[in-house]
């Protein structure tokens, strides 16, 4: 398992997705999945940034821990920002045209949509939102 | 790290990506579509370069797809699998004309 912790702003989105990338590196995965992982931690990411703290900044904590049998990566994103859970909100509608598309909640559809599982809670004083995502 | 590669020929703009669009870069393509879409009824968007996708920069896709809905046509080009399949999750495969 390994944790990085680091203050929660957009510029610091391609030191995250490095971190990861680094500790999923020896398993080989699929592009398809490397892609798929590296939107779920942007969005996340980036939601932290934007919305947990603000108008401050805080620090997020980024935990990833993959198992091997069977092989799958657990992602853990852990900030004290405003309770918020984002699995709540409603998936947008895909099926709109694009003058009618509201390009609110895409992001965290995409990870719903492509994680083998997503998971939020609110616990003494932090959002914890784990995914899954088997290799 | 994204490069933009621009290529005009009379009202037919070519824009090539090359690296990754994702929140840090998509700003560059937004500043990039803003200013020169200007008198372009064709825009093509070629896409072999292209490694990575997020929301955000289907969101500049988007806002380049409804001016041109309005002025022209855009497609998009050369795709990989991998950015196929977000256009497919993301119901963009039926907003987008994907070549």
């Amino acid at each position: 398992m390994k944790e990085m912790m680091i203050e929660a702003k957009v510029d610091n989105l391609d030191k995250v997705i490095a971190f990861v990338d680094e500790q999923l590196e020896q398993y080989d995965c699929p592009m398809k999945v490397q892609m798929q992982v590296d939107v779920a931690v942007e969005e996340i990411f980036v939601n932290i940034a934007s919305y947990a703290y603000k108008p401050d900044v805080g620090d997020a904590l980024i935990r990833v821990n993959v198992t091997e049998e069977p092989l799958a990566v657990y992602l853990t994103f852990m900030d004290s920002g405003v309770p918020y859970d984002p699995l709540a909100k409603e998936d947008p509608d895909v099926t709109l045209s694009a003058e009618e598309r509201q390009i609110g909640g895409l992001g965290i559809f995409m990870v719903k949509k492509s994680m083998d599982d997503v998971k939020y809670e609110y616990k003494d004083g932090q959002n914890i939102l784990t995914i899954m995502k088997n290799l | 790290m994204l490069n933009i590669g621009k290529n005009v020929n009379g009202s037919e703009l070519s824009i090539s990506l090359e690296g990754r669009l994702d929140t840090t870069t998509a700003p560059q393509l937004e500043e990039e579509v803003k200013n020169s879409l200007d008198g372009v009824s064709s825009l093509i968007m070629d896409l072999t370069q292209l490694e990575y996708i997020s929301s955000a920069g289907l969101r500049v896709l988007l806002s380049a797809q409804k001016v041109m809905n309005k002025q022209g046509s855009m497609v998009v080009r050369n795709a990989s699998e991998e950015v196929k399949e977000i256009f497919e999750v993301t119901g963009f495969s039926d907003i987008l004309t994907i070549e």
